[in-house]
């Protein structure tokens, strides 16, 4: 039996109330609720391979009174290793002067997705 | 400090934005000055680092300091007047500013134009009457927010958040990211104030439940937070005896509103809105002052920054044109059309209209939005918008919550029904 998975969209704020019609060998046989396409693609992946951008900060130096580098990935990361990532932020130091859009981590823990600084900062 | 053209109150979104527009419509750079009273431009967006805004303006998700980032490139490439660390202490009806810097000293000076761009604070434990002792653990989300995330602490390990506002699901995910447990986030109302897509990511993401319709009623601990006592509330929103929970955790966040901060609007006699707790303003964000106007989450608190910053785009051409029309009334020419000003109303489900009213024989058109917000979450119902009675635009919803802030443009049909003495009206049908 076919059964419905219900998601909130998380692509934009709209947060659209989005349903799939999931046969039982896991096909996704419709999408509704969705306004845009990006709709319809995010539950797709979202029912096989849940990814995440993930937004943190890194240590910084060099910058006086200023000690933590936002940062954040380019893209998604696999949802079930967030922790894993926030682990690895632990260990990086970033040094002042960083321009926003910097890369700090190429292909970050492999997933595709680079790590970049959020803001420039200037060295103080 | 010399006089300047426009002094912006506040550098975040909402004064970044206003100095941009008021240079782009003609203010010179050094005209324009930004007080803000943090070490750096960019307000709260700064502590706001996750992703999520822009989607409006710029087709992409920024994080806030990204956001921030790119008004702040440009106010310092046009070399755009501001200063940090200037806490603004008074505001007088004639445009006179008096602020304190560590650089400056104390100074008083005068703008032709004012623009209030102070942001908003969070409403706090005394606030809510909370009952129990007063241990440390009990932080605003936004407090915690800036404790994490610019200052690196965390707070606590076992927390409870009271309030299902952003705030408080960013900040569940962003503590648990950080290795605390969050045992539970409670909403007095039978309903979220956060974005549906903030409670999909920030809390069932992580498993954290959502408990509808409780509250905390009391604290417990004495040098640190021990435990809170949860209750379940009725639909006259009080605790119901009997269904209370006692939760040990070490921190209490409370995400419970947002309170436009108005304290030198105020004394400068600017009238405000009871509901908003912002000033009441006219389609281009003046408020009750000539030369004074609002914008951003002083004026009315905002879900989306992309929206503060189209808001404060308005405010700062508007400051702009009484600027260049001030210049040229003082050349002997006619002064402008005296303002005729109509309310505007919410009805029926609309909680409050901004702006409160309309100049009608100011520069009304299709662009003019009203925004609102809803009392309730209502399904597939109707946006109308009538003036005098006389339904004028409609426009269908699928679904309306409080949490999201709604808009209607006026359309030919309204602005041509538009009389003396008329009303405005956004309901729902």
């Amino acid at each position: 039996m076919n059964t419905t998975v219900k998601k909130t969209c998380i692509v934009c704020p709209m947060g659209c109330h989005l349903e799939a019609e999931v046969s039982d060998n896991g096909e996704i046989l419709s999408v509704s609720g969705n306004t845009c396409k990006r709709g319809d693609a995010y539950i797709r992946t979202e029912l096989t391979d849940p990814r995440r951008t993930l937004t943190s900060t890194v240590r910084l130096c060099g910058a006086g009174a200023e000690r933590y580098l936002p940062v954040k990935t380019t893209g998604g990361i696999s949802k079930a290793r967030l922790m894993e990532a926030m682990k690895a932020l632990g260990e990086i130091t970033v040094t002042a002067p960083v321009t926003r859009g910097d890369v700090i981590v190429k292909n970050f823990l492999g997933e595709g997705a680079d790590l970049v600084a959020g803001k420039t900062v200037d060295a103080g | 400090m010399e006089d300047k053209k426009i002094i912006i109150i506040g550098g975040g979104p909402a004064g970044l934005a206003a100095a941009i527009e008021a240079n782009n419509q003609g203010i010179a750079p050094k005209d324009i000055l930004i007080l803000e009273r943090d070490r750096e431009l960019g307000g709260i967006l700064n502590q706001c680092i996750h992703a999520g805004f822009g989607l409006h303006m710029f087709g992409e998700e920024l994080t806030g300091p990204e956001y921030a980032g790119r008004f702040i490139d440009i106010v310092r490439e046009r070399g755009i007047g501001y200063l940090c660390d200037a806490m603004v202490l008074s505001l007088s009806p004639d445009h006179e500013v008096a602020f304190v810097s560590p650089t400056e000293g104390f100074c008083r000076i005068r703008a032709n134009a004012v623009v209030l761009a102070m942001g908003c604070r969070e409403r706090t434990r005394g606030a809510l009457n909370i009952a129990g002792t007063r241990p440390a653990g009990i932080y605003s989300a936004g407090t915690a927010q800036r404790y994490v995330n610019i200052d690196g602490y965390l707070p606590g390990k076992r927390v409870v958040i009271l309030g299902s506002g952003d705030i408080g699901l960013i900040m569940a995910r962003r503590l648990t990211l950080e290795g605390a447990k969050v045992l539970r986030v409670c909403e007095l109302m039978p309903y979220s104030g956060g974005l549906p897509r903030n409670i999909a990511q920030c809390l069932d993401d992580f498993d954290i439940p959502l408990y509808l319709s409780h509250t905390v009623t009391a604290i417990h601990g004495k040098e640190r937070l021990e435990a809170v006592t949860v209750a379940k509330v009725g639909d006259d929103r009080r605790p119901i005896p009997g269904t209370e929970e006692y939760i040990p955790c070490d921190t209490l966040l409370l995400s419970v509103g947002l309170l436009p901060e108005n304290e030198l609007s105020r004394e400068a006699g600017i009238v405000l809105d009871r509901i908003t707790g912002g000033a009441q303003v006219d389609e281009t964000m003046q408020t009750s002052i000539p030369g004074v106007f609002a914008c951003g989450n002083v004026l009315h608190v905002h879900d989306l920054v992309d929206f503060v910053t189209k808001e404060a785009y308005r405010a700062g051409a508007s400051a702009a044109a009484y600027v260049s029309c001030a210049c040229a009334s003082n050349e002997g020419h006619e002064p402008d059309t005296a303002a005729r000003y109509l309310p505007t109303e919410g009805k029926n489900g609309v909680r409050y209209v901004m702006p409160q009213k309309l100049n009608a024989n100011g520069d009304l058109n299709a662009d003019t939005a009203l925004f609102f917000r809803v009392d309730n979450i209502y399904r597939d119902r109707s946006v109308i918008l009538s003036v005098d009675g006389k339904p004028c635009a409609k426009v269908k919803k699928r679904f309306l919550e409080p949490g999201q802030m709604e808009h209607i443009n006026l359309n030919e049909d309204a602005i041509a029904a538009i009389r003396e003495g008329s009303t405005v009206t956004v309901a729902l049908d």
